[in-house]
C-alpha cells in the first residue's frame, strides 16, 4: 500500500545549482542555506521514502508557450536533465516510477477529475533539480529516491487557483493511499518565497509575508488556500506566486511540522518547512 | 471563484495571455536558446537570428540595446529573458540592476549578503 510519509515546502532558487556543481556550499554566503538541510536529510534517512513527487514549474525549458500545460504529470521510466539556456548540468538522469505514476494518472483523472497533461518524456530543470540537490543529493550515477515530476503553470496567467493546487494535493494523498504497490512517498512543493525578478520592483522581498505564509501553511492551510494570486504578487512580488505549489504539498502531507528555516540573502526569500506524516 | 488578478501592481508586470501574445516572437527566439547550437548561431550572427524569428524592427532594437525593461514591456517573459541574458553575458542581477535604474554595484549594495550569487 502507498503511504505519504512526509511533505517538504522549499524554494528552488536557480543559483543553488552552480553552487552545488562547483562545491561552493561551504562558502559563508551559502553555508546557512545548506546547513539547514543537514537535519532534513537526517530525518529523510529515518522516514526512508522510496519516491518523491516533486511539484514544480518549468521555466520555459522543456515546455514552451506554444503549449503550456496547467498541470502536467511525468509517467516515464526516467527523466533527462534539461538545458534551460545555460547548458546541461552534470547530473545523473532521474529514475521515475512508472507504476506509481500510471496509478496517479488514472486515479487523478478518473476518481478526482483532474484533467492532467500526461508526459512520456520530460526533461527536468532547476525548479525540480534544486530541491532534489538539497534534499536527495545524488551519489555517482544515481539519486537516492525515484522521482515523479508534477509540473504546474505558475508563470503564464491564468494560473490554477491556490485552492485548486491544494485540492490537487488532497487528491494525490487519496491516490497514493489507494496504490496497491508498496511506496513510501514524500511530496515536495517548490518555489517562492517572496521575490520579483522584473520591473523597478526587481529584488523585492517581504520576510513578514513569508513567515506568515509558513505559519498559515502549518496551522490553517484550508484558509490559506483562499489566498488570491493578486494578494501574493502584491505582498510578496510577482514571481512569489509559485508559492501556490506549497499548498499542493500541504494538501497531500498532514501531520506535524518538523523543520522550518528562512534565509533571504539576495533577491529571494528561501524558505523551508517540513511535515512528518508518520 | 472570481478573478485572481484584480488590479495593477506598481512597478510590476503580470505575464498574462495578452502580454504572452504580444511577446510571441520574442519568446520563441528565447526558447530556441535552450540548445547549444542555437546559442552559437545567435552569438555568430544576432541579426540573422532575429530575422529568422520574424522580429519587428522595434523588437530588434530592444535586443540590440539590451533594453531589458523594454523587452519585458514588449512581452518577453522573465524566464525567457534569462536565456537571452545568458547568451549576451548578462546575468539576472545585471539585468535587474538595469531594470531598477541602478548600476550593478549600486544594486549589490542594496542586498543583505551580496556574495550569495
Amino acid at each position: 500500500m502507498g503511504r505519504i510519509v512526509g511533505g517538504i515546502g522549499l524554494s528552488h532558487v536557480p543559483s543553488v545549482g552552480p553552487v552545488v556543481d562547483r562545491n561552493r556550499t561551504q562558502e559563508p554566503a551559502w553555508k546557512p542555506l545548506f546547513d539547514a538541510y543537514i537535519p532534513v536529510r537526517e530525518w529523510l534517512a529515518k522516514i526512508k521514502p522510496d519516491v518523491a513527487i516533486v511539484v514544480y514549474n518549468d521555466h520555459v525549458a522543456d515546455f514552451s508557450f506554444d503549449k503550456y500545460p496547467t498541470f502536467a504529470l511525468g509517467v516515464a521510466e526516467s527523466y533527462a536533465i534539461g538545458d534551460e539556456g545555460f547548458g546541461t548540468r552534470p547530473l545523473p538522469t532521474v529514475a521515475g516510477d512508472v507504476e506509481l505514476s500510471t496509478h496517479l494518472a488514472e486515479s487523478l483523472v478518473y476518481e478526482h477529475e483532474f484533467d492532467l497533461t500526461i508526459c512520456q518524456e520530460l526533461a527536468v530543470e532547476h525548479g525540480f533539480l534544486v530541491p532534489m540537490n538539497l534534499c536527495f543529493p545524488h551519489a555517482g550515477n544515481s539519486w537516492p529516491v525515484r522521482a515523479i515530476p508534477l509540473q504546474v503553470n505558475v508563470i503564464q496567467h491564468p494560473l490554477p487557483t491556490a485552492r485548486r493546487c491544494y485540492r490537487l494535493g488532497q487528491a494525490i494523498r487519496s491516490a497514493v493511499e489507494a496504490f496497491s504497490g508498496d511506496a513510501r512517498v514524500v511530496v515536495m512543493g517548490t518555489g517562492g518565497m517572496s521575490h520579483q525578478l522584473q520591473g523597478k520592483r526587481f529584488g523585492f522581498m517581504n520576510e513578514s509575508f513569508d513567515q506568515w505564509f509558513m505559519d498559515q501553511l502549518e496551522s490553517d492551510p484550508e484558509s490559506l488556500a483562499g489566498i488570491t494570486h493578486q494578494k501574493i504578487m502584491q505582498d510578496a512580488g510577482a514571481e512569489a506566486v509559485e508559492l501556490i505549489m506549497w499548498l499542493t504539498m500541504r494538501g497531500a502531507a498532514h501531520g506535524k511540522r518538523v523543520h522550518r528555516h528562512y534565509y533571504a540573502p539576495m533577491t529571494t526569500g528561501m524558505g523551508l518547512i517540513t511535515f512528518s506524516d508518520s | 471563484m472570481g478573478r485572481q488578478v484584480t488590479g495593477a501592481i506598481a512597478d510590476t508586470s503580470v505575464f498574462d495571455l495578452r502580454l504572452s501574445r504580444r511577446g510571441r516572437r520574442l519568446n520563441k527566439l528565447c526558447e530556441a536558446l535552450c540548445s547549444p547550437q542555437e546559442r552559437d548561431a545567435f552569438k555568430r550572427d544576432e541579426e540573422a537570428f532575429m530575422s529568422r524569428f520574424g522580429l519587428t524592427e522595434a523588437e530588434k532594437a530592444l535586443i540590440r540595446k539590451r533594453d531589458f525593461q523594454g523587452l519585458i514591456d514588449a512581452g518577453m517573459n522573465i524566464y525567457s529573458m534569462l536565456k537571452l541574458g545568458s547568451a549576451t553575458g548578462n546575468g539576472l542581477y545585471q539585468m535587474g540592476a538595469q531594470m531598477r535604474g541602478e548600476t550593478y554595484a549600486q544594486f549589490l549594495s542594496t542586498r543583505k549578503i551580496s556574495d550569495a550569487r
